[in-house]
């Protein structure tokens, strides 16, 4: 199927406007997805004709809220090949799925000497919530180190892996680098240790096909702002049986079963990890995101990502002072660079300057900026929408950047 | 020597002739930023780090019989720029003009607009450790 980028473009009018006078080329979409017309209408649709709360209503508009409500969550289902629909959790988003973990099911069953293996590559989402764990439980944050072209070293993975190991959760595609990790081989080495694994699913969920009973992972968290839907929805796939151990997250509405002063009972999952009223709307928007994705195909839209991509690190690297960072065969449409002689917050404001939005910094990954002994870098990334005109925008400013000092 | 209100007249009228093409203004306040005198390496130390830049932004003093010399530098271009503009203002200046001195400047060529809230946080930061140094030079003068 060939993608016709015009109609895909109308879709999105946000795109249709000019920065600082020139046509907004938005580069940033590592960071957060442009939302389609059906998202933006479902969300006035649902706040026009079926506001209400969920579950509890004994009314029209309640049971319409109620069956769009859970219809997403079939959706999800089917998005990421779930075994049931009670395995998908929604949450604020990718960094609460991964605190609801450490903080359920981390502190039952992490015992001190226990050890937590993530990798360097790892955004601050998916360091810190096990740090705070390690220091609760008295366990052992170990980190598997990377080569220098951002994969991860295999054999220090499979040295770390140990009986005490109880949890792996490793980036299934780097958000700074782009790198896209084994995620299939590294499950199946941490199962043979008896580890759980939590994928960080929020860069790979737009690009990759994701099917978690394939994967066999037992855990996934992603957001749904960067697969083109509404911001403050999250995703926590967990597998049944670990879910029904797990304590409650927080304690309120729609959690419980029974609430008397001397005892509680708990709702059955998914209700038991969504206390409180849930973000209805948004998660009813939702489902026009992924049919948008549905419609165009992973497979088309990530081919269409990756040219771009590849044309734009072929045309970059004939740049004097041009220099990538993270440069593994296996990557989603990522592109970190630095230019020589001129730090990452002048290139982003240059380009923002010339229309061209973009990440610069530290892309909440510290320790992997250190790894590589630099502060940040700027980071453009695609999605479908992008086009071989904005990559080429991109291309001359930089020329004219890079100039100014190399 | 120019009073204050003369410089700023002055660089209100150069940003004047950058109109409201934000790519040249950019590039001219990095421009801006090279011509600083260079800053000796051994102050680039956290002591002499202006708390609440986003940037790194190192300023150090000295008092030329009753005059305040400001040195600065910056790990970025852009914001090196900013201060540049701030030390032709207030360098070479008595404490008193400092403390008193309104920098309407920065707002006549809609400075928040060019480098967007954070930086503009960050523009105030600078500005009040210049100021919190003439004071202190201030009082000593007092004493």
């Amino acid at each position: 199927m060939t993608l016709h980028l015009e109609d895909i473009r109308k879709q999105f009018p946000v795109l249709f406007q000019k920065v600082n006078g020139k046509p907004l080329a938005y580069l940033d979409n590592a960071a957060t997805t442009q939302k389609p017309k059906s998202v933006l209408e479902a969300l006035t649709r649902y706040y026009e004709h079926d506001n209400a709360n969920i579950h509890r209503g004994a009314h029209t508009l309640a049971s319409r809220a109620t069956e769009g409500f859970e219809r997403t969550r079939a959706m999800v289902k089917d998005f990421i090949h779930s075994r049931e629909v009670e395995e998908v959790i929604f949450t604020k988003g990718t960094t609460e799925s991964i605190n609801l973990i450490a903080a359920t099911y981390g502190k039952k069953f992490i015992q001190p000497g226990d050890e937590i293996l993530i990798s360097t590559m790892e955004h601050h989402s998916n360091i810190v919530p096990w740090q705070i764990l390690c220091e609760q439980n008295k366990a052992l944050l170990k980190i598997i180190p990377i080569h220098p072209n951002g994969e991860i070293i295999w054999k220090e993975f499979e040295a770390l892996l140990n009986s005490k190991t109880k949890i792996v959760s490793i980036v299934h595609a780097s958000n700074a680098l782009g790198t896209i990790n084994p995620v299939k081989e590294i499950i199946q080495s941490a199962h043979k240790v008896g580890a759980k694994v939590v994928l960080d699913g929020a860069q790979s969920l737009a690009h990759l096909e994701v099917n978690v009973q394939d994967l066999d992972c037992d855990f996934l968290a992603f957001s749904a702002h960067k697969l083109y839907g509404p911001t403050g929805l999250g995703i926590l796939y967990g597998k049944r049986e670990l879910l029904e151990s797990m304590p409650p997250y927080q304690g309120g509405g729609e959690m419980i079963k029974e609430v008397d002063f001397e005892k509680t009972t708990y709702n059955e999952i998914p209700y038991k990890f969504e206390a409180g009223t849930p973000n209805i709307a948004d998660v009813i928007a939702f489902q026009k995101a992924l049919e948008f994705i549905q419609s165009l195909g992973k497979e088309n839209i990530s081919r269409h990502e990756n040219h771009l991509h590849d044309y734009a690190m072929e045309k970059l690297l004939g740049i004097n002072g041009f220099l990538p960072v993270g440069t593994a065969p296996n990557k989603v449409s990522v592109l970190s660079f630095l230019i020589k002689n001129t730090h990452s917050f002048d290139v982003g404001m240059m380009l923002d300057a010339a229309g061209i939005a973009v990440r610069t910094g530290h892309h909440c990954t510290q320790p992997l900026m250190k790894s590589f002994g630099i502060e940040g870098t700027v980071r453009a990334s695609f999605a479908v929408y992008n086009t071989i005109e904005e990559v080429d925008r991109l291309y001359e400013s930089l020329v004219r950047i890079a100039k100014r000092k190399n | 020597m120019q009073e204050i209100n003369q410089v700023q007249e002055e660089i209100i009228s150069e940003f004047e002739i950058l109109g409201d093409d934000k790519e040249s203004t950019i590039y001219y306040i990095m421009e801006l930023g090279d011509q600083l005198p260079p800053f000796p390496e051994e102050e680039k130390k956290d002591d002499n780090i202006i708390k609440g830049c986003q940037s790194k932004v190192w300023l150090v003093t000295k008092m030329e019989e009753d005059r305040i010399q400001f040195l600065a530098d910056s790990n970025t271009e852009i914001t090196k720029g900013l201060i540049s503009l701030l030390i032709r203002v207030l360098s070479d200046r008595k404490a008193q003009e400092i403390i008193d001195a309104d920098l309407y400047f920065i707002e006549k060529i809609g400075m928040g607009n060019i480098i967007g809230s954070q930086r503009s946080n960050g523009l105030a930061a600078m500005i009040k450790q210049m100021k919190l140094y003439a004071l202190a030079y201030q009082s000593r003068i007092d004493v």
